[in-house]
């Protein structure tokens, strides 16, 4: 069953092993996925033993180790480090999350890290989102209006209005729900996933948006929404703690709703 | 550049137990279609006489077919569960992150209890 294993190309290899400095004594051994896209060879897993005492203790700061010091080559993106921009989504012991705010106190103790799951992948943990993003912007992730504002004044809202937006405005779009969900894995063609799910609807219970309509019949689609399964990895993975598989069961409802 | 590789997906993920059930749904939901075929054949064998209701009578006593029945059972159970967890779902509530696994053990609980109840019943 190709769904479930690899492709040829992409089956990973053990990879090269860089031992801990002399003298070290708080040593962790983090295994990390390589791709280089320039030498033709299959991913390998490279070990990398890290001196946790001169180490910061974030995942991140491991990574960003590694490359200052011991490998130059590896690639990964990374930008606030304080789990507020998404860059560093990938998966780490087993699951998605921000490398930044992930401690290394909490993961087990051998480290694996992955590029974020069933993306191509550019080079090391840098996968291609060009698909995600482009599903993004297929829910136009915008205010849509028929009315003109209002002359003298923004579009306003109630604090009660306001607050439907709590638990969906603060989504980052890193990516660590999308590509947690096994539906995701084997539908990403079809179907939208959970964190551009959870995009939707944060636009269709924006009170300001007049669109609603015109967004729900978008969604109302065998794969766009319903391969959603509940098998609820996205809300267990969710890095700023958000409820994606809440937000779907909330589109499918409003869908019932309006048929009344 | 040759093609780019697909990045490890199930090889490498720990699903988390709601996960875990969720795919134990599905596969239960097939056995119990499996089953079904088989219930038909025992209903036919009832209808066709004395010797084809002892024949199946005898494969239902013994200890493979008892295995297979109570297995088959807790499979009904197990997917009933999970489908009042769905239907809980489908009306916008139990989604909370930390009630996911104790409502996951909760179900387990139940079909476990309603196997274990039907067979001291029998």
């Amino acid at each position: 069953m190709g769904l479930f294993s690899l492709p040829k190309n992409s089956t990973v290899k053990p990879g090269k092993v860089y031992s801990a400095p002399e003298g070290a004594t708080n040593v962790r051994r983090f295994e990390i996925y390589r791709y280089d896209p320039e030498s033709g060879e299959n991913p390998r897993l490279d070990v990398f033993e890290v001196d946790l005492d001169r180490c910061g203790p974030m995942v991140l700061d491991a990574i960003i180790k590694v490359k200052n010091e011991i490998d130059s080559t590896l690639a990964f993106r990374r930008s606030c480090r304080e789990g507020v921009c998404g860059s560093c989504a990938m998966n780490i012991d087993g699951h998605n999350t921000l490398a930044c705010t992930m401690a290394i106190a909490d993961c087990r103790e051998v480290i694996r890290i992955y590029p974020l799951p069933h993306q191509p992948v550019i080079k090391d943990l840098v996968p291609d989102q060009t698909h995600f993003f482009a599903q993004y912007a297929s829910i136009r992730p915008w205010i849509q209006t028929q009315t003109p504002p209002p002359a003298d004044r923004e579009r306003l809202q109630s604090k009660e209005e306001r607050n439907r937006l709590t638990g969906y405005y603060e989504c980052i779009l890193c990516a660590c729900c999308s590509t947690a969900c096994p539906s995701y894995w084997w539908n990403s063609e079809r179907y939208l996933g959970p964190a551009v799910l959870l995009q939707a609807y944060r636009w269709i219970v924006d009170s300001r948006d007049e669109n609603t309509g015109e967004r729900l019949d978008e969604l109302e689609d065998p794969f766009k929404l319903y391969r959603c399964h509940t098998i609820m990895n996205c809300t267990h993975v969710c890095p700023k703690n958000l409820n994606p598989a809440k937000a779907i069961a909330e589109i499918k409802k409003l869908l019932i709703e309006r048929q009344r | 550049m040759s093609e780019r590789p697909l990045s490890p997906h199930l090889q490498i993920y720990r699903l988390p137990l709601t996960a875990v059930l969720s795919i134990t749904h599905r596969i239960t939901g097939v056995l119990l279609s499996v089953g079904l075929v088989f219930w038909a054949v025992c209903l036919m064998a009832v209808a066709e006489g004395e010797a084809q209701f002892a024949w199946i009578q005898a494969v239902l006593r013994s200890l493979p077919g008892q295995l297979l029945l109570w297995a088959w059972l807790f499979s009904l159970f197990f997917h009933f569960s999970h489908g009042v967890r769905h239907l809980i779902w489908d009306t916008g509530h139990g989604f909370d992150r930390d009630t996911l696994d104790r409502y996951a053990y909760l179900e387990l609980v139940a079909a476990v209890l309603l196997t274990l109840g039907l067979f001291l019943l029998t």
